[in-house]
């Protein structure tokens, strides 16, 4: 069957084990209906069995809440919460602001993309070490081709406040001895014994305690995308409910211009070979 | 009032003089040494500003062509095209018209036709020049999937298309056009090796492939070419979602679902009398 017939095949239908709406009747979520079997769950259980299809303990759901919870910082000046400030202050809808936040927080040196990547990583480095490698090479080995290791370090600070009481509901719901977990601390006890003087941060600690409950990676990332989201209506709020333009304005004086002198544009430029 | 002059925004494309009064109104905009609204806005077309704020200096008769005709090719992909479907999404429910294009761009970014797709072919592009050999042995490689990356693994070679039987007409009459113009090497290349490129891809040649070659002659980076790309179809994906919102949502297809999984009908309906509904 080649590419026009498989499309073919497609059109106008589609064909899953997801769900579906039967309007005025039901849904189906993931082979169950949604307003009998799945009632009683609370939405972050609904949002992890739609992403795992698989339904987690209450201990590991407090747990789970706790990682969004201790990471719902409402500080504008955040660059993804500021998205949703800026959305405020400008008088976009909420909506938009949160939206655009939202996908602003996959980043690659903190949220989404790092997120990702902690995961892949404490997730591989748990099979070499169970294969019997070596972790201090497997770090080397990271740095040496990633420079850097998703989950330690962290831009702006080096410390971690939300890594203590963190732990604290950790060692409560008796999930402190997971082996990705204690896998984690031991990178750390490395990157801090070597030059790169570097903690373990939230996504390394979260990464891996997701990984202790069966997460996979690309689960793991899924899962972590609305992580900042609680901190940011508050942040929209308060822009929306001030005076228009006044979260961060900007002076002509705060550009600091770095680029070529002043010049005249030519009206027809002499025709040249492009520039490479 | 706090110390803020400690901190600034660098940037190297746009400077600005205040106005004596008023420390937040612009008294001069000058775009890469250019002044915007005494110099550019009288003489230089959008298309040569265009490719001013990316590149940094005047475009040359020949690359502002380029772009203009890149810039029609891209600007309306059709209704059909994933983008400009999800835009519609926005259009027909009554969206607001920044979600319709951000439900756009979010969907145009992709591997799969989108600009991740051109970045992908860029960077080809930037490791294989105009040697057939890389090229070939190249587009042999089925792309591998890397589990730490946020873009999942494409499902075909950049630039070419994962369902096509030959090479489209559009895609032809883009590719003679632009190649015509005479700005850079790689879309003549492109020209002249088509066929066989398209024997290694096992696959013919697709618009983000003749895309990114235009971008590459237009001196862009992998990055900026990616900007641009997302940036060039927006105008076709606001035109079909303000047209759909107008058409209404009883004449956009909703489409049938077939569930390999089915509990069946409700089995226990609680009594809810009283209950909001």
């Amino acid at each position: 069957m080649n590419g026009p017939q498989l499309l073919e095949e497609h059109v106008g239908r589609l064909v899953t084990s997801m769900g579906a709406f039967f309007p005025g009747e039901r849904t189906v979520f993931r082979g169950h209906n949604l307003h009998t079997s799945l009632k009683d769950m609370d939405w972050l259980e609904i949002y992890t069995f739609g992403i795992t299809g698989r339904r987690f303990t209450p201990q590991q759901m407090k747990v789970l809440h706790a990682l969004w919870t201790y990471t719902s910082y409402p500080d504008a000046r955040l660059w993804n919460n500021r998205v949703a400030a800026l959305a405020g202050t400008a008088r976009s809808t909420t909506p938009l602001g949160l939206g655009a936040a939202l996908a602003i927080s996959e980043a690659g040196i903190y949220g989404g993309i790092v997120e990702l990547r902690a995961s892949e990583f404490i997730t591989r480095a748990k099979i070499l070490v169970d294969g019997g490698a070596d972790l201090n090479e497997i770090v080397r080995i990271e740095l040496k081709l990633q420079r850097s290791i998703g989950g330690y370090g962290r831009p702006l600070v080096s410390g971690d406040e939300r890594i203590p009481p963190l732990m604290v509901l950790v060692r409560q719901q008796g999930f402190d001895n997971g082996p990705h977990l204690k896998l984690a601390f031991e990178v750390e006890k490395i990157l801090l014994a070597g030059r790169w003087r570097m903690r373990m941060n939230y996504v390394g600690l979260s990464s891996a305690l997701c990984a202790d409950l069966g997460m996979s990676a690309r689960e793991y990332y899924f899962f972590a995308i609305p992580a900042f989201f609680a901190g940011m209506p508050p942040c929209y709020l308060d822009a929306a409910e001030k005076p228009e333009g006044m979260l961060f304005p900007l002076p002509c004086r705060m550009l600091s211009y770095e680029g070529v002198p002043r010049r005249r544009w030519r009206v027809a430029k002499p025709t040249t070979q492009v520039d490479e | 009032m706090s110390d803020e002059r400690t901190e600034y925004i660098h940037t190297r494309i746009w400077q600005e003089d205040a106005e004596q009064d008023n420390a937040f109104a612009a008294l001069s905009c000058h775009c890469h040494g250019y002044d915007v609204y005494g110099d550019l806005l009288v003489h230089a077309s959008w298309i040569e500003y265009l490719f001013l704020l990316f590149r940094g200096e005047a475009p040359t008769s020949q690359q502002a062509k380029l772009l203009e005709g890149l810039a029609i090719a891209l600007a309306n992909p059709g209704p059909r095209d994933a983008a400009v479907h999800a835009a519609m999404c926005g259009g027909v429910g009554g969206s607001t018209s920044a979600s319709c294009l951000m439900a756009a761009l979010a969907v145009g970014a992709g591997a799969s036709g989108g600009a991740r797709e051109v970045y992908i072919a860029m960077e080809d592009w930037v490791t294989r020049g105009n040697e057939l050999s890389l090229w070939q042995s190249g587009l042999a490689v089925k792309p591998v999937d890397d589990p730490a990356d946020v873009w999942p693994v494409p499902g075909h070679p950049a630039g070419f298309d994962p369902y096509g039987v030959r090479c489209t007409t559009p895609v032809l009459q883009t590719l003679a056009h632009l190649a015509s113009l005479g700005c850079g090497s790689s879309l003549i290349w492109l020209q002249a090796n088509r066929p066989l490129l398209e024997s290694a891809a096992v696959l013919p040649l697709a618009m983000p492939g003749v895309a990114a070659a235009a971008l590459r002659d237009l001196g862009c980076t992998p990055e900026q070419g990616e900007m641009l790309f997302l940036l060039l179809r927006l105008p076709g994906a606001a035109v079909h979602a303000l047209e759909q919102k107008e058409y209404g949502h009883k004449n956009f297809p909703f489409f049938r679902i077939e569930l390999e999984n089915d509990p069946g009908p409700m089995q226990e309906v609680e009594s809810r009398t009283g209950e909001n509904t």
